[in-house]
């Protein structure tokens, strides 16, 4: 048996993950062909190299599949249920920066922080017989965030993808979607509120807590802490 | 965990003595339409109950609790006044704690009457506190009506007040309009900046989405009349801060209330309700010395209760939620009802507790 390592299968994802740990002398990569997701480990004995999406990383930890694996904390804290007792996080890459926000039409002068979007989802529900719709794929980290912060008639609807084009499609009032540099959101005509960031994440190496591990396998992956000076 | 069919027999037990006491039996549906539920109690109860779906029924939930099947049930076919009884399954998620069921049973009670609704009161206290038998419980309540009362009698513009209302489930937000309308927080820059402006609009861009620039206009109209009326006053919000500290046995409590209710003459309707209701159940028997009383109790954990609130806790385990809750909810019936006015009071057992307590003694 060996030492699961999870890693984005693709894009920017991959390339600078192996980039992260060829730096600390551990080299990842890919064998076969482009479509087939196999890949090697150089630097350190007994680690496998699973190549998975990144968004099934978070599932796969937390079902012991894997010991070891890369991905972004927004999918970590979304996917997972009290995530500290699943995973740990052994550190955090320094890449894949992304913030999870809340952006409402540029249009709306009279909103700039949250305390204008409950009230004005108070508006909203009244004149409009149903609540402010915001859409989002990040259902229960941004629910946390609003009944947290006592944010009232608004409704959450599912987008899995071009969110921020919803506004103008009229089948949401506002967003709620991770942003690096907020472009496509400008060019979308909406704006960030200042008060509403709801999580930094980052690309981070998480260990699985559940994952069953023999000694062999212990000492392995103590080895690789060691090498990558995570101890 | 108790075994399921012990709390099966405890939760037959109770309710049929809540059926020897007069109340009649009822049944739900476990599968409720979802829409209901979620225009009563909005985004939040997504992370607190089970959604499932049918392409042809759409969105149902698991039943979270039995108020409102109850509610709606009394008024498709009830006649007023009636006392219903029921058991069964509730089914919450509990995303945060693994160790707490996301399945568990509830007994209930609940009277639909207007003759008297400070009887109806101490009668589903009285009546749940008897059920729970001799277990050593903390008995807490308190009264959502009295800090509305409060809000409706304070001097400021209607708009302010009903965003205060709007609020009273959710503290915090709530301490924040109220430090704001009291002038205790500045005014945000970018508020400022917005009412200052020669043409707010000047920088808006395309107009996008449902929201219309005449909404948006309206808001501006809004807070331009915001900012022009008084800050409320150093008074009133230190009577409402009084209020909101009261935590003392009832007849302290009442004490207290009474000699708030000299300065705030808006709350004394309240505070005389809250009196004879301590009358009341002093003639069912309870002893209302032991009883305490906590004026914001109830306002984070149960959004539809807008009067009188109870909660049986058990002193020794303070890890265990609450062995049995209730209130009156008039305020939901009548989001329910469209307006008409069907006063409710109720209280639930969890008979599951109730068994765990009793096995740990």
């Amino acid at each position: 048996m060996s030492v699961k390592l999870g890693v984005p299968s693709k894009g920017r994802l991959m390339e600078k993950t192996f980039d992260w740990f060829g730096k600390r002398g551990i080299a990842l990569s890919r064998t076969g062909s482009d479509r087939e997701y196999a890949g090697k480990v150089e630097g350190i004995e007994g680690v496998e190299l699973v190549l998975l999406s990144a968004g099934e990383i978070p599932r796969e930890l937390a079902a012991g599949r894997i010991h070891l694996g890369v991905t972004g904390t927004d999918l970590v804290r979304e996917k997972l249920g009290q995530w500290e007792q699943q995973v740990e996080p052994l550190a955090e890459l320094g890449f894949g920066h992304a913030d999870l926000i809340l952006a409402v039409p540029n249009a709306w002068v009279d909103v700039n922080s949250l305390d204008d979007l409950d009230a004005a989802a108070a508006a909203f529900r009244q004149t409009h017989r149903f609540r402010l719709r915001i859409a989002t794929k990040y259902h229960r980290l941004v629910r946390d965030f609003l009944r947290d912060q006592g944010v009232a008639d608004y409704q959450l609807v599912d987008s899995q993808g071009a969110t921020e084009g919803t506004v103008k499609n009229e089948t949401a009032e506002a967003v709620a979607d991770i942003t690096t540099t907020g472009d496509t959101l400008r060019a979308n005509h909406l704006k960030i509120l200042g008060d509403a960031t709801i999580l930094k994440s980052q690309a981070t190496l998480f260990r699985s807590r559940i994952a069953a591990a023999n000694d062999q396998e212990r000492a392995v992956i103590k080895e690789l802490r060691k090498t990558l000076k995570l101890l | 965990m108790p075994d399921r069919i012990d709390i099966r027999a405890r939760a037959a037990a109770l309710r049929a003595a809540f059926e020897a006491a007069g109340a009649q039996l009822v049944e739900t549906d476990v599968l409720q339409p979802a829409e209901v539920l979620l225009d009563l109690y909005g985004e939040d109860i997504r992370g607190r109950a089970y959604v499932t779906s049918d392409a042809l029924r759409g969105e149902q939930m698991l039943r979270p609790d039995f108020t409102v099947p109850v509610v709606q049930m009394h008024m498709a076919h009830g006649a007023e006044p009636a006392r219903y009884t029921y058991a069964g399954q509730v089914f919450r998620r509990q995303e945060d704690d693994a160790s707490r069921p996301n399945e568990y049973t509830q007994v209930g009670y609940e009277v639909f009457d207007r003759e008297n609704p400070v009887e109806a009161d101490a009668e589903v206290f009285a009546i749940i506190c008897d059920a729970l038998g001799d277990q050593p419980l903390r008995a807490a309540c308190g009264d959502i009506g009295l800090l509305l009362a409060a809000v409706a009698g304070l001097q400021t513009s209607e708009r302010r007040k009903d965003a205060l209302r709007r609020h009273i489930w959710r503290p915090r937000r709530f301490r924040a309009l109220l430090d704001r309308y009291a002038g205790r927080t500045p005014v945000p820059a970018a508020r400022a900046a917005l009412l200052t402006a020669e043409d707010p609009f000047a920088a808006a861009g395309p107009d996008i989405g449902l929201r219309s620039r005449r909404e948006v206009e309206a808001r501006i109209a809004a807070l331009r009349e915001e900012a022009a009326i008084d800050p409320l006053s150093e008074n009133e919000v230190a009577l409402i801060d009084a209020i909101l500290g009261v935590r003392e046995n009832l007849p302290n409590a009442l004490e207290q209330l009474l000699d708030i209710a000299v300065d705030m003459p808006a709350i004394s309707a309240s505070v005389e309700r809250l009196a004879r209701r301590m009358k009341a159940l002093s003639k069912r028997g309870i002893d209302v010395d032991a009883l305490d009383f906590e004026a914001s109790y109830g306002r984070t954990s149960m959004e539809y209760y807008d009067g009188f609130v109870f909660g049986f806790h058990a002193a020794s385990r303070p890890d265990l939620p609450p062995v049995a809750t209730g209130g009156r909810y008039d305020a939901l019936c009548r989001v329910l009802g469209q307006g008409r006015d069907i006063p409710a009071v109720g209280g639930v057992i969890r008979p599951d507790l109730l068994i765990q307590l009793e096995a740990g003694q």
